[in-house]
């Protein structure tokens, strides 16, 4: 085994010449964040090639439409989709869910690849990452896939449609609202999120920062933002370390169904039960057992139920041809009654419900 | 895509010294060693064919595209990790530090940096990681498991430090589309990731198999000490490895940020036990010292095969994953439970004979 200085060295002088030449083409151009924007005006919206609508149109017989949720095992996910499976049988189309095992920001690519090539006629995506998904989306559009975000949306060029569950605008300052009456508008207070890139769960904490600037919350402070991922597990611990950390914390808003399950059931175990307020976004069923037992007064959630109904009309008026997205254009959502396209494609579904003692057993979901 | 010349030749059993376990005859067990590589090769081949026939859409060129375009990254941190493996090393920190190449990339990026200094300063910061691997394992003497266990914490935890919970995005174009998933050579469904890595791959062959460097890592892999007294410089090598890996890592998070066109902490969580798993069902020694190439190609490539084909025929991903473990489980016991049959053969001939062929 002969040992070759020679050979060492030169690749040692290799990899310095690499290394010079590297600096030296850097000094001379360069393509920087403010040189790319002045191009950006250029590039985008070639995929919403003016199609017209035709509102009479009837729902086609026989589409294909794929659900592809943030992941598979994602309790509150698989309610939204089978109610929008069950809505496609409504119409006479098929439905699916197919979908990644985790919430990572590329998990959905391979997916939407893959319903590409079967030849869906329309793909209904929450999004773990607005931008991940956008070239394969692009490319389904481009063949004619129709492509509705729920729950979570994807970049605004990326979609025809995004239904939007409410107004998060809403969501946001009605969840600060509610804790800031029950805890009288004072002390410190903390956020359980999913995952920190979570659209929908950023843009409602940035409605809940905002809310909090208010004047009527000056003596409320938000300490700390915490991510469970949507993980029970995790979320579990994450509202351990936060009552650890804060041991004055007064409240806790948790805007995603396993957060608060998970949070709600350590508080029950805890001697924080009836001290810290938990509210924010739950399932009635997986709440009920700790509203009953005193751990949580009210949380809210829309009805996912109806999210996944709507999804789906819309997604079939698309792919029908009744609509294509535009500001203004009206359709049909089966039992829900008709609904109307808001800026950037945009549909709300209406009003987040409260849940409390009173009414949580009119719902099974 | 050209997997299969570019390394099939190249396995010479580099016949060095009577270091296989125990008193059998290595070059037998050697033989059926070789043997699982050319297996999972023809495995793949045969996934390949399967899904040509079976599959509406495998067979389109975009797919194809797509399906190995979609492991690009792990197939990029495989070529230095089977060195590595071969060595008897492993490198977990590697998806921590495509997720630290990833969050850098944005953060420089979001700071005003050109994209062509972003791409050098990464490429260091891989080498810088690499280094401190290297000298944790060769310098303070610590199994390189329980170094890249802690560098695997430490790397994601800088990722997150530099770009904390923020996804960047906007990207140039011009540098993007050379890594996504839809632009291919013309002509061909080869996308240019994927032809790096070909490039790539046939130059790590070549290393591995055709050089006195590659035979140094069997030797080191084998029986480390005897690789020492015979003059290899063993810490040096292994250093190397670990800064190669570590720079290959980091590219690959360039690779992987403009592809998704999104820069995050969190990106390629979980990579590592990927690339792995892939070298492993290659047939590559997790003890070191016995492997190719080749198979670490044909295993990645496996995995992303069977994994489109597996999602093209909507199979749920928890019986995807159980597939992956059981191919996994299978690729390791399989040489072995073959190699203790023909010991055990070799021994009763031998016995009955009293002949003592090899």
């Amino acid at each position: 085994m002969p040992i070759r200085h020679p050979a060492r060295r030169r690749a040692a002088v290799t990899a310095a010449t690499a290394c010079v030449l590297a600096v030296a083409l850097t000094a001379c151009s360069g393509t920087t964040k403010d040189s790319v924007k002045q191009d950006d005006s250029t590039v985008g919206t070639d995929t919403s090639t003016a199609a017209s609508a035709d509102p009479d149109a009837p729902l086609k017989k026989g589409l294909k439409l794929a659900f592809l949720p943030k992941q598979i095992n994602n309790p509150y996910e698989k309610i939204v989709d089978e109610a929008g499976i069950a809505a496609a049988k409504e119409y006479g189309a098929t439905g699916k869910e197919v979908g990644p095992s985790d919430a990572s920001a590329s998990s959905q690519v391979s997916y939407i690849n893959t319903l590409i090539q079967q030849r869906q006629d329309a793909i209904l995506i929450a999004a773990n990452d607005p931008n991940a998904v956008c070239g394969p989306l692009k490319q389904a559009m481009k063949k004619g896939i129709k492509v509705v975000a729920y729950d979570s949306d994807t970049a605004k060029d990326c979609r025809q449609l995004f239904i939007n569950q409410a107004s998060s605008e809403e969501i946001g300052r009605s969840l600060v609202q509610h804790l800031g009456e029950q805890l009288g508008h004072k002390g410190k207070i903390a956020i359980l999120s999913a995952t920190q890139n979570a659209t929908n769960q950023n843009t409602w904490i940035e409605f809940m920062k905002d809310e909090l600037k208010l004047p009527a919350y000056k003596d409320m402070e938000l300490v700390k933002v915490a991510y469970g991922d949507d993980a029970d597990q995790k979320s579990f611990q994450q509202t351990q370390g936060l009552l650890q950390a804060y041991p004055d914390l007064k409240g806790i808003i948790s805007p995603t169904t396993v957060g608060i399950a998970a949070a709600a059931r350590y508080l029950s175990d805890s001697s924080y039960k009836g001290k810290v307020v938990l509210n924010g976004l739950g399932t009635p069923n997986q709440m009920r057992k700790y509203v009953k037992d005193g751990t949580v007064e009210q949380f809210s959630l829309w009805n996912p139920e109806e999210l996944g109904y709507l999804g789906s009309y819309a997604a079939a008026s698309l792919a029908s041809g009744q609509i294509t997205g535009a500001e203004g254009e009206t359709f049909k959502a089966g039992t829900l009654g008709e609904y109307t396209i808001g800026k950037d494609g945009e549909v709300i579904l209406g009003e987040p419900t409260v849940f409390d003692k009173k009414n949580i057993d009119k719902f099974d979901f | 895509m050209g997997m299969a010349p570019d390394t099939q030749t190249a396995p010479p059993p580099p016949a060095t010294a009577p270091h296989e376990r125990g008193a059998t005859p290595g070059e037998r067990v050697r033989a059926v060693g070789l043997r699982w590589d050319t297996a999972v090769g023809a495995l793949l081949v045969a996934v390949f064919v399967v899904g040509l026939g079976s599959t509406d859409g495998f067979a389109s060129g975009e797919n194809l595209a797509f399906a190995f375009n979609d492991i690009a990254e792990v197939a990029l941190i495989a070529l230095p990790m089977t060195l590595l493996v071969v060595a008897g090393q492993v490198d977990l920190s590697v998806a921590s530090m495509l997720g630290l190449g990833s969050a850098l990339t944005g953060a420089l990026w979001n700071a005003g940096w050109a994209f062509e200094t972003i791409v050098p300063v990464v490429l260091l910061v891989g080498v810088a990681g690499g280094l401190l691997n290297g000298w944790l394992v060769t310098r303070v003497g610590l199994p390189s498991l329980a170094v890249t266990i802690g560098t695997l914490a430490l790397y994601r935890g800088l990722a997150s430090v530099a770009l904390g919970s923020d996804a960047v995005t906007d990207f140039p174009r011009t540098y993007a589309d050379w890594a996504v998933d839809t632009t291919t050579i013309p002509g061909t469904f080869v996308t240019y990731p994927v032809a790096l890595f070909i490039v790539l791959a046939i130059a790590t062959a070549v290393l591995l198999h055709s050089t006195a460097f590659g035979r140094s890592l069997f030797a080191i892999g084998a029986q480390e000490e005897a690789a020492y007294f015979a003059g290899i410089r063993v810490k040096r090598y292994k250093l190397v490895l670990f800064v190669v890996t570590g720079a290959f890592a980091a590219f690959a998070g360039i690779v992987f940020t403009l592809r998704y066109g999104s820069a995050r902490a969190d990106n390629g969580l979980g990579f590592e036990m990927l690339v792995i798993a892939s070298v492993l069902l290659g047939g590559v020694d997790f003890d070191g010292g016995r492997g190719t190439l080749f198979g670490a190609v044909a295993g990645v490539l496996l995995i992303s095969v069977l994994k489109n084909l597996l999602t093209l025929n909507d199979v749920p991903n928890e019986v995807q994953v159980i597939v992956t473990g059981l191919l996994l489980v299978a690729s390791v016991l399989t040489p072995r439970l073959i190699a203790a049959a023909v010991e055990r053969r070799h021994r009763r001939a031998a016995d009955d004979t009293a002949a003592p062929t090899p």
